[in-house]
């Protein structure tokens, strides 16, 4: 059917333009990362001299390069468990308890991001020094877990602010103890949220340098490891890690849009 | 199971929501608590279903004391305002889920939930989301939910209030002949007047924390025990006066009323109550012991009556209501002059400092 094309607005017009700036600006780095992660040359220049997957194989072959991405991969899983196990339950007092000094510990949540991280490092390095927790990786995952937890509790929170509360009084009413209530009826429906959440802690902690920095010692995370990379030998590894990287928060956040749809709202109906 | 409350008090801070509740709903009744917002019935609706808990006074089910029981001890359905169906469940599994509370196998969890949403007509609509029902199917799923595990007590708060009028009078009347049917003793909350006339075994009137009356629907109705009572529930004409010796009272700015009833004590502050219907106008009025003669400043055509609103001389103001005909003409034309009247039976006296 034919339709009437509306005149172009001048105002739609800028807008498509900014717009498209925008997300060029977002996707230049892109576009160069991933020709010199299959550069021919052994050193990075753009555009590459020709194509070969050889510095995703050296990645694969060092040993040291494997391991720090597996240590990455299990300190971002340790900060994930600990900020949710934290996280979620302290959203909870957050929004539902009124006791005094409520309201302030709800702002104070947010002190981590505000506060330097390299400060937060040197503090964290004399502590963990006395520990003796420097060089362990559930060390630096819990140091990431303090910088992860306020993102985790202002999507919880934000979450659990707009939930039906009479939800969980109705399931209470039907025989359900708290605790049952909350986990059958409340969390299934903060799913969007929670998984939001999960994620943000997983990236907080994943690429995280400074304080991986300060506290690994000899046994690297991913970021130190490309740090270290880039301070002593500049070779394309960087930009197939960085592919890999990319790829990887592509699938988490293609896995957390799949299930964290809008559980209550916007749902597909049959 | 019968539910009683003894000297139910609950305050919040300097504010009583609660002073003094006392009350008993029999096995198998429907008692309705009527009430404006703010008059305590919430609370009180809170305090039986175990989500507050009263400062002074005692809540039993039937020879349990429940008083400081936790919602989920004590095997109480409830209807919510807004239903609070779970939306990530299928309707079956809301049904089901008091059931998996109590632990009932999942055999007979199947077969229950069946008849639960056979009973209220929605057997095909198990595998649906709530949000894919329409309001009174949603109401429905609300009401499978709470009587599906046999409570000992159905609580329903303001059930209605969301429906539109048509749908809500079709689902009164189904909450009605399911409750009969299986005899479930009943808590009906509502400011709606009109719903608890319906629907109602018995009406419990509250007014500021406090139970004003409760009795028959026809009871609170037509022999109201407080001002308050006769002003919220139905449409009235309250006539504010001293009551005279001989089953009269005087009424200013209107003159000597005369009233069937007597027993009161002479020189006693009395309201005199007169519904709508009780009055009568134009050539209807004629031999009727109360006269007098009134200006129409309105009238209100309603299909099956109209309502006139009229100035009698010494500037009172009276509400009658007059049943209408389809095929009569409007018996009456704003402006014009009437002669009014009601019978001294249909005064009823509500006698100052009595409760």
């Amino acid at each position: 059917m034919p339709r009437a094309r509306r005149p172009a607005q001048p105002g739609r017009v800028v807008l498509t333009i900014v717009a498209s700036l925008v997300f060029a600006f977002l996707m230049l780095p892109l576009v160069v990362v991933f020709p010199i992660s299959v550069s021919s040359a052994a050193y990075l220049q753009f555009p590459p001299p020709g194509f070969s997957w050889q510095w995703y194989e050296r990645f694969l072959d060092d040993p040291t390069w494997v391991e720090s991405a597996i240590r990455s991969f299990k300190v971002a899983l340790l900060c994930t468990a600990l900020s949710m196990g934290l996280g979620v339950p302290l959203s909870f007092a957050l929004v539902r308890s009124r006791l005094w000094g409520m309201r302030l510990a709800d702002k104070l949540v947010a002190a981590p991001i505000i506060v330097p991280n390299i400060i937060l490092s040197i503090a964290i390095y004399s502590l963990f020094s006395r520990l003796q927790l420097i060089g362990a990786w559930y060390g630096i995952a819990v140091a990431h877990t303090i910088l992860a937890l306020p993102f985790v509790v202002i999507l919880v929170s934000a979450g659990l602010r707009t939930f039906d509360e009479a939800q969980e009084q109705a399931a209470m009413g039907l025989g359900a103890s708290w605790g049952v209530a909350v986990w059958r009826i409340t969390l299934p429906q903060l799913r969007p949220s929670l998984i939001a959440a999960g994620f943000l802690a997983f990236v907080t902690s994943f690429d995280e340098l400074v304080i991986a920095m300060f506290l690994s010692g000899a046994s690297m995370t991913l970021p130190k490891k490309m740090f270290d990379n880039i301070m002593l030998e500049i070779d394309p590894t960087i930009a197939a890690v960085s592919v890999m990287q990319i790829v990887l928060a592509c699938i988490c956040l293609g896995a957390a849009a799949l299930f964290g749809r809008g559980v209550v709202p916007g749902a597909a109906t049959k | 199971m019968d539910l009683t409350l003894r000297g139910v008090v609950r305050r919040f801070g300097a504010v009583t929501a609660l002073a003094g509740v006392d009350l008993n709903v029999a096995e198998g009744e429907l008692l309705t608590i009527l009430g404006p917002s703010g008059s305590g019935k919430t609370t009180l609706l809170k305090i039986v279903a175990g989500f507050e808990f009263p400062d002074e006074g005692s809540v039993r089910l039937g020879a349990t004391d429940v008083t400081m029981s936790p919602p989920r001890s004590r095997d109480v359905g409830m209807v919510f305002q807004n239903y609070a169906l779970f939306p990530h469940l299928t309707v079956a599994q809301n049904v089901s889920f008091p059931l998996e509370m109590r632990h009932v196998p999942k055999a007979e969890r199947q077969r229950r939930v069946a008849e639960a949403l056979a009973l209220v007509e929605l057997a095909e609509y198990g595998e649906r989301l709530p949000r894919q029902l329409s309001g009174g199917q949603q109401q429905r799923v609300a009401l499978a939910r709470a009587i599906v595990f046999n409570p000992r007590l159905l609580l329903l708060d303001e059930p209605f209030g969301a429906l539109d009028r048509k749908l809500r009078e079709v689902m009164q009347l189904e909450v009605r002949r399911l409750q009969r049917r299986l005899k479930l003793t009943t808590l009906f909350i509502t400011h709606d007047q009109e719903e608890a006339l319906i629907l109602s075994d018995r009406i419990a009137v509250m007014n500021a924390g406090r139970i004003e009356q409760i009795g028959l629907p026809g009871d609170v109705y037509a022999r109201p025990t407080t001002r308050f009572v006769a002003d919220f529930v139905g449409e009235s004409n309250l006539l504010e006066g001293t009551l005279l010796d001989a089953g009269a009272a005087e009424v200013p700015r209107f003159g000597r009323v005369a009233l069937a009833a007597d027993g009161a004590q002479p020189g006693t502050r009395a309201t005199l109550l007169v519904r709508p219907e009780a009055l009568r106008v134009g050539a209807d009025a004629a031999g009727l012991a109360n006269r007098a003669t009134g200006r129409i400043v309105e009238t209100v055509f309603l299909g099956l009556s109209v309502k006139l609103r009229m100035a009698l001389e010494g500037g009172l103001e009276l509400l009658a209501r007059l049943p209408l005909r389809p095929s009569e003409p409007l018996p009456v034309a704003e402006g014009e002059e009437v002669p009014i009247g009601f019978s001294p039976e249909d005064v009823h006296v509500i006698a100052h400092g009595a409760r």
